[in-house]
C-alpha cells in the first residue's frame, strides 16, 4: 500500500537555515550569554571556556557547543504516572498540554477573570485527564490560596494528585526543585526510577536578550542531573528584547537555546532537553505580546525547523489566544496555531485553554481546544489509502440504489476517517434553536460539568498520596505558610 | 532667527533624533537664548506634537522611545542651565524601577519612556532594584512619584513591602507609589495602599498626571 504523505510546513530555507546557524554561532562565540549563576560559570571554566565573573559573561567555543548538541538525546520517552504508558518526544509527533502558568481563571459564572484557587487547579487536572487529545497535563494555574513562596510546587503535587498524564510544569524558585523532585521521586518509587522512567519536563525560561538568571541555570542543572527533560523556553519580543525581524529574532533564539543546552549536558551529558520557546511578535502600541499573531506562529514554526535540523526534540506555545473571552478571536488564533503547529511537527504544543498573553485559562476554552488539536492531529495523519483497492471495488454493482451509506466499507472506514466532534456545532439551524441557540461558549461549558460529572477523578494511590501530602506540608512550614487548602471531596 | 531655532528643536524632538535635539540645545545656549524659553517654545511643543501622532494612531513605541531619548538629550543640557525655571516646566519626578527578585524590565522600561515623553524627570533604577534603592533614590531626587513594576507573582509581593516600608520610615505621606507589571491591577493597588495603578504605558501617564494634579490642589 502506498504509505500517507505526512503534511510538514517549514518557513525557511536550507541556505537562511545555515545563516541563522552561522550567526548564532558567531553570536556564542564572541558575543557570549550572561550566566548570572556561579555553578554553571563554574562548569563553563572547567569546560574551557571563556568565562568573564564580573561582567557575568560566557563566550563559548563551537566546538563546545557542537559536541553538546551530539550528546543531546534526538528524543524523549515520557511516562505517566503509572509508568505503562509512554509519549515519544522527537520525529515529528505532535503531543498538546494546556497552556501553563496562568495566573488567572475565566470564571464562567461572571464572565470574568479572577484569581484561581485549589478548587480550580483540580478540575484543570481532572479535565486534562479525560481530554483525550491532550497528552499531557501542565501545571496550568498558579493557585492565589497558597503563598507565593510554595506556587510552584503546590501546583505540581495537585496534578500528580489528580491526573496520571505526564506534567510540563516549572520552578518559581531555586528551593523550589528539592520538593518538587521528591514529589517525582515519590510517585516513580526513586531517583534511578525517574531517570529511567521521566514523568515530568521543567520548562526553564532565559531572559531576553541572551541572559540565563540564577534561577534557570540552576533549575537546568537540577534537571540534568535528576534526568529531568528540560524545556528551553526562550522568549524575545520583536523590537523589543530581541530584534524587529523574524529571521533576526530566530538568531538570538538560537543562540539562547544553544547556551541553555551546552549547560544542561555540561552538568550530565545525555541530558534531556527540548528546544522551545514562547516568543512572540510585540505589539508596538499597546507594549503586549500576542500570542495569536500570525508572526508569533511564524516564530514558533521556523524555530521549530531550526531545533530539527539541530536533531532536539522541540517544543512551542501554540495554539492558544489573546482574546478575553471565549469569542471568535479565541478560537481563530487557538485553531491556526494547532494547525500550524501540528504541521511543522512540534513535538510539545502547550496552549490550549489559554486566553489573554499566556495568563488565564478557560475550562471551557480547554474541552473546545481538546477538538480543535483533535482537527490538527487528524489534518497532519493525512491521506492515507486504507486499502489496497481505494474504491474501484465499491463501485462494481454500481447502479441508480447504490449508497455508502448501507456498504460494510463505510462501518468500516468511517471513524478512522472523520471526527465526530461533541463541542463543535453541527446542527441543522432548527435543532440548534431547539438546544437553546447555544454559542461555543455555552457548549463548552456544558461538557465541562459532564465530563467532570461523569467522570471520577483518576487518584493517585492513597500511600503515595501521604507522602505527596508529608512533602508538601514539610516545604509549606519551611516557607512560614499556613495550614494547606482542604483538597474537593 | 529664534522661532526657526524653536521649530528645528520641536522636529528633533518628532523625528526623534537626540543627536540634532542635543546640538540644537548647545546652540541655543551657546547663541545666549534663555533655557528655560528654549524647552518650553522649543522641545515641549515637540513632546506635545509626538504625543498627538501617538494618539491619532500614526506613531507606534518606537517612535515614542526615540522621542523621548531626542527630548532626555535636549534637557540634560538645558535643565542646569534653566535652574530654577526648570522645576516648573516639569511635571514632575518620578523614581522607577522593577522591585528585587525581577529582572523583567520591557513594561518599566515603556512607562519611563512615556513618563519622560511626557515632561516627567524620570530616574530609571533599572530591574531587580532593592527596596531600600527606590527610597534612597526618591529622597535624594526629592521625587514626587515612586514607580514599581513587578511581573511575577511572587515579586509583586515586594510592591507591598515598598508601600510598608515607607510607612515604617515615616515617609509613606512624602511620596506617592504607582504599581503596574502583568499580575497587577486596581484592585491590588487598592490591597496593599498604593496610590494608583497603570495597565499600560499610557495609562501609567494618567495616573501620574492625576497625582500630580491633586497633589496641586
Amino acid at each position: 500500500m502506498i504509505p500517507a504523505l505526512r503534511p510538514k510546513l517549514e518557513f525557511l530555507s536550507p541556505a537562511l537555515v545555515d545563516q541563522i546557524l552561522g550567526e548564532a554561532y558567531r553570536i556564542l562565540e564572541h558575543t557570549g550569554v550572561f550566566f548570572e549563576n556561579e555553578e554553571a560559570r563554574a562548569l563553563f571554566r572547567k569546560a574551557g571556556q571563556n568565562v568573564d565573573d564580573d561582567s557575568q559573561r560566557v563566550r563559548f567555543s563551537r566546538r563546545l557547543v557542537q559536541s553538546a548538541l551530539v550528546s543531546t538525546p534526538a528524543s524523549i520517552e515520557l511516562y505517566d504516572r503509572s509508568g505503562n504508558r509512554s509519549y515519544r518526544i522527537g520525529g515529528d509527533d505532535v503531543h498538546f498540554d494546556p497552556g501553563s502558568s496562568g495566573t488567572r481563571v475565566l470564571d464562567q459564572a461572571t464572565g470574568r477573570e479572577r484569581k484561581p484557587e485549589t478548587a480550580d487547579l483540580v478540575k484543570i487536572a481532572r479535565l486534562t485527564e479525560v481530554l483525550s487529545h491532550l497528552d499531557f497535563q501542565s501545571t496550568s494555574l498558579v493557585s492565589a490560596d497558597v503563598p507565593g513562596e510554595i506556587a510552584d510546587d503546590y501546583r505540581l503535587y495537585l496534578a500528580l494528585l489528580y491526573s496520571a498524564k505526564p506534567v510540563v510544569t516549572g520552578t518559581f524558585r531555586v528551593s523550589g526543585f528539592q520538593p518538587m523532585f521528591e514529589m517525582l521521586c515519590a510517585v516513580r518509587g526513586g531517583a534511578e526510577a525517574l531517570k529511567e522512567k521521566p514523568l515530568a519536563i521543567f520548562d526553564a525560561c532565559p531572559s531576553p536578550p541572551l541572559r540565563w538568571s540564577r534561577l534557570t541555570s540552576q533549575s537546568l542543572i537540577n534537571c540534568a542531573r535528576a534526568g529531568i527533560p528540560s524545556e528551553l523556553i526562550s522568549m524575545g519580543m520583536t523590537g523589543a528584547t530581541s530584534p524587529a525581524t523574524i529571521a533576526g529574532t530566530l538568531v538570538q533564539h538560537v543562540v539562547e537555546n544553544l547556551a541553555g543546552l551546552t549547560l544542561a549536558q555540561l552538568a550530565q551529558p545525555g541530558a534531556p532537553v527540548i528546544f522551545g520557546g514562547s516568543p512572540s511578535s510585540f505589539d508596538m502600541r499597546q507594549g503586549t505580546t500576542p500570542m495569536g499573531a500570525i508572526e508569533t506562529m511564524m516564530i514558533d514554526c521556523a524555530y521549530a525547523q531550526l531545533g530539527k535540523r539541530l536533531g532536539l526534540p522541540t517544543h512551542a506555545y501554540m495554539a492558544l489566544s489573546d482574546a478575553k473571552t471565549n469569542d471568535a478571536q479565541a478560537g481563530f488564533e487557538t485553531g491556526i496555531g494547532a494547525v500550524l503547529a501540528a504541521l511543522a511537527g512540534i513535538n510539545v504544543v502547550s496552549g490550549p485553554g489559554m486566553l489573554d498573553y499566556e495568563n488565564t485559562i478557560s475550562l471551557e476554552k480547554m474541552v473546545t481546544d481538546d477538538e480543535i488539536c483533535a482537527l490538527a492531529l487528524r489534518l497532519v495523519d493525512g491521506i492515507v489509502p486504507r486499502e489496497e483497492i481505494l474504491a474501484a471495488h465499491l463501485f462494481e454493482n454500481f447502479g441508480p440504489e447504490t449508497n455508502f451509506l448501507t456498504m460494510p466499507h463505510t462501518r468500516k472506514w468511517y471513524r478512522a476517517e472523520h471526527l465526530l466532534p461533541i463541542v463543535v456545532d453541527r446542527d441543522p439551524y432548527d435543532t440548534w434553536t431547539a438546544k437553546g441557540g447555544k454559542t461555543i461558549n455555552d457548549r463548552g461549558a456544558d461538557r465541562v460539568r459532564a465530563l467532570l460529572a461523569e467522570n471520577p477523578p483518576n487518584l493517585l494511590s492513597a500511600d503515595v498520596a501521604s507522602e505527596l501530602r508529608r512533602i508538601m506540608e514539610t516545604d509549606a512550614r519551611f516557607n512560614g505558610a499556613g495550614p494547606l487548602p482542604s483538597l474537593p471531596a | 532667527m529664534t522661532i526657526e531655532l524653536f521649530s528645528a528643536m520641536a522636529k528633533s524632538v518628532v523625528d526623534g533624533d537626540p543627536d540634532k535635539a542635543a546640538s540644537l540645545a548647545r546652540a541655543a545656549l551657546v547663541g545666549g537664548v534663555n533655557a528655560a524659553e528654549a524647552i518650553e517654545k522649543g522641545f515641549i511643543p515637540g513632546i506635545h506634537e509626538v504625543g498627538a501622532l501617538w494618539e491619532s494612531g500614526e506613531y507606534f513605541l518606537p517612535e515614542l522611545i526615540a522621542s523621548a531619548e531626542a527630548m532626555k538629550s535636549a534637557m540634560a543640557i538645558l535643565r542646569p542651565a534653566a535652574a530654577g525655571a526648570g522645576a516648573a516646566l516639569k511635571e514632575g519626578t518620578v523614581v522607577i524601577g522593577t522591585v528585587e527578585g525581577d529582572i523583567h524590565d520591557i513594561g518599566k522600561n515603556l512607562v519611563s519612556a512615556m513618563l519622560a515623553a511626557n515632561g516627567f524627570e524620570v530616574i530609571d533604577l533599572g530591574a531587580d532594584v532593592k527596596l531600600s534603592a527606590f527610597i534612597e533614590a526618591a529622597r535624594k531626587s526629592g521625587a514626587d512619584i515612586i514607580c514599581v513594576s513587578a511581573l511575577l507573582t511572587t515579586t509583586m509581593l515586594n510592591q507591598r513591602r515598598l508601600v510598608d516600608l515607607l510607612v515604617e520610615h515615616g515617609l509613606r505621606g512624602r511620596f506617592k507609589v504607582l504599581v503596574g507589571g502583568a499580575p497587577t491591577s486596581q484592585k491590588w493597588a487598592e490591597e496593599i495602599g498604593a496610590d494608583g495603578y497603570g495597565e499600560n504605558a499610557a495609562a501609567a501617564v494618567r495616573a501620574a498626571r492625576a497625582l500630580m494634579g491633586k497633589e496641586r490642589s
